[in-house]
């Protein structure tokens, strides 16, 4: 018996050992071969050339090309993203902000500085999209795509006159047939060109007059939106949204009878970036797919298929010229010269804006009255009925008691 | 000591993901967002949010009582009919639940909507467009056609379990088939009725996804204001309050409701000699 015990005893001790040398023995092969080291990329929604429509799908060519895996996630608003960065919970290596969210997040110490010398493409880089308002350093940041803000329109429902300016929005003609922005600063930044504002103003006043002229505008809103613009636009469930302008290239395609103008009183210009938050656990592999995506001919490819506007001449060059030369997606001078970036706002005044938007959102229409009428004539009805069983059943009671007694 | 025991495992369920939880949102309901200090400004607050608190308890109150006024009849017809009819009628009523709840939602945005199927259906007739979603008619449809299953399904348990030879009794005794139904079936069927209501009425007045699907700019729920503090505003703290505050006010409904089953229990109903 105990010899037994003994040889399976030593049996396992082999094993053990085996067991725990192995790793030593095998350590630099492994690596080599099967280590399958993942990305967590977050990435607002449809953002990305993913193989649909003959292009390329660039996760998949950059797992292809490097052997890290990507998971790919998406957001649709800049403050769903910081929402996710400061609860904390995940961990993504590579995420997109806007220039504004960009600010924010740096001036929060969320995200963290990027080795440049694992980026060599990034030389790429046209020298107007570096030194930004929001990096001045370029530290942080690398640029994905720049674009602009305007306004898509059906040419079939909206008259050609009425076009023009940020007043369409708040036309009554088009009740119920109008969406808008799902979030604060897009939709305060088309207030304040209504108003004539800086898009970057701060003062308290002109925005409580841009919340109240949003107000204005909530009872023709069919709907506040961010991605479900392209399915409402070409299904023409809407007929008029402020949108990007690489988004409106995108729908064109499914339906043709959109427009696009970018307002006469100004429209934001945005650049949105790489950024690698400060929990990021694989920061050079994250760095290996910025540069993947900077190579002139993936960044060609992928925003011929996105329709934005990409931040480096070269790329121009692995574009169908037909996209190269859009004056949507490369507006020109003079276009250009009526917008405006967002910068970094004060947390007063982002604060201020978030309630601002929220009131604005969330404060009680028309039929609010209504409602409560209905509400209360509901709750009286209940208790009545309720106070009228129990009564009820008093009675039976004292009846009964009597009877008994 | 055994039956204890056996509770273990639900207990510790219990205590890790709801009544830990329900501290937090204590916590941070009571708790500034800044300095994290005490206070009570989340729920001074609630004033402004006061008319949509009241609109949400205002519609799943009318979801409910809709709910009732459809499932009482179909839980007695199903409960009134032989075992193995039920059986396929009680299935029939669950599945639609065998759907994802989102997805059943969607469905009826692309049937209500401006260029959704009924309007185009009816364009064909020579009938404009009618305005089927967003509004509070569409926002109440959402919650019937999601929760109905709720309603039904315990009004049937209770009245299935109903003994046919009371029934009888009340009728030898003289009574009229209405009074049967008046005088027995519905006193004996209130812990369905109660619970039925429950089961709708809470999930109906904190539901956002449906009055984000179906209800317009005007409709907005307490628990769109709740799910945007969380979201996009990051406010977790007026979140939390808000989120307090609307428990607060379904207990207190509950209370109330409960209030009158439970002074049927102490009868004991018909049944007591």
């Amino acid at each position: 018996m105990t010899k037994i015990v003994s040889r399976v005893g030593s049996l396992l001790l082999a094993l053990a050992l085996l067991f725990a040398m192995a790793p030593a023995l095998f350590t630099t092969e492994a690596k080599a071969a099967d280590e399958t080291v993942s990305i967590n990329v977050y990435n607002w929604g449809q953002y990305i050339a993913d193989g649909t429509d003959g292009y390329m799908d660039i996760n998949a060519a950059f797992t292809e090309a490097t052997g890290i895996k990507v998971n790919y996630m998406t957001y649709d608003t800049n403050e769903s993203l910081y929402t996710k960065l400061k609860t904390g919970g995940s961990t993504y290596d590579i995420i997109i902000p806007s220039d504004y969210m960009a600010g924010r997040l740096i001036s929060e110490g969320l995200v963290q500085e990027i080795d440049f010398s694992n980026i060599p493409n990034y030389s790429y880089i046209d020298e107007a999209y570096k030194n930004t308002s929001y990096d001045p350093d370029n530290k942080y940041s690398v640029p994905y795509t720049w674009g602009t803000v305007g306004i898509i329109y059906n040419t079939k429902y909206v008259d050609e006159a009425d076009i023009g300016s940020w007043d369409l929005l708040w036309n009554e003609k088009y009740s119920g047939k109008i969406l808008m922005f799902d979030n604060n600063r897009d939709a305060f930044a088309a207030a304040e060109a209504k108003l004539g504002y800086s898009l970057n103003t701060t003062d308290e006043a002109a925005l409580r007059e841009c919340a109240a002229e949003l107000q204005k505008q909530k009872p023709l809103v069919q709907s506040y939106v961010m991605d479900q613009i392209f399915d409402k636009m070409i299904r023409e469930e809407a007929w008029i949204a402020p949108y990007y302008a690489g988004d409106y290239l995108w729908m064109l395609d499914d339906n043709e009878d959109l427009g696009f103008y970018f307002p006469e009183e100004g429209f934001n210009l945005y650049i949105d970036c790489f950024m690698i938050p400060s929990s990021a656990e694989h920061k050079t592999e994250a760095e290996a797919y910025i540069n993947f995506l900077l190579d002139p001919e993936v960044c060609g490819q992928n925003l011929e298929y996105l329709g934005y506007s990409a931040p480096e001449s070269e790329a121009k060059n692995h574009m169908d010229p037909e996209v190269a030369e859009s004056e949507i997606a490369y507006p020109p001078e003079e276009v250009l010269a009526r917008g405006e970036s967002f910068s970094y706002l004060p947390p007063e005044t982002n604060q201020l804006m978030d309630a601002l938007w929220l009131e604005v959102k969330t404060d009680g229409g028309s039929s609010n009255t209504t409602l409560i009428i209905a509400a209360v004539v509901v709750v009286v009805l209940i208790a009545a009925v309720l106070i009228f069983i129990s009564i009820n059943k008093k009675k039976k009671k004292a009846r009964r008691g009597r009877s008994a007694g | 000591m055994k039956n204890k025991l056996l509770a273990g495992p639900y207990l510790l369920w219990m205590v890790v993901f709801t009544l830990i939880p329900l501290g937090i949102m204590v916590y941070y309901a009571f708790t500034d967002s800044i300095s994290g200090g005490f206070t009570l400004e989340n729920l001074a607050r609630i004033g402004t949010y006061m008319p949509i608190f009241l609109r949400s308890m205002g519609l799943a109150a009318i979801a409910s009582i809709i709910c009732l006024v459809i499932g009482y009849p179909v839980a007695y017809c199903i409960a009134s009919v032989s075992p193995s009819w039920q059986k396929i009628l009680s299935m029939l009523v669950m599945l639609p639940m065998c759907m994802s709840f989102l997805l059943r939602t969607l469905a009826w945005v692309s049937l209500l909507e401006d260029t959704g199927i009924i309007n185009q259906l009816l364009g064909h007739l020579g009938i404009g467009p009618l305005p089927l979603i967003r509004n509070n008619g569409a926002v109440i449809l959402g919650m019937v056609y999601n929760y109905l299953p709720y309603m039904i399904t315990p009004l049937y348990t209770v009245l299935m379990k109903i003994d046919p030879r009371l029934d009888e009794a009340a009728q030898d005794l003289g009574c009229n088939r209405m009074q049967v139904f008046r005088r027995v079936t519905l006193p004996l069927s209130v812990p369905g009725i109660i619970s039925g209501i429950t089961m709708v009425f809470v999930p109906a007045v904190s539901t956002f996804y449906i009055s984000q699907k179906l209800g317009g700019t005007s409709t907005v729920l307490i628990g769109d204001v709740i799910e945007s503090q969380f979201k996009t505003a990051y406010n977790p703290n007026l979140g939390a309050a808000l989120s307090l505050v609307l428990m607060v006010m379904v207990l207190i409904c509950m209370g109330i409701v409960n209030h009158f089953s439970s002074d049927d229990e102490e009868e004991g109903g018909v049944i007591t000699p």
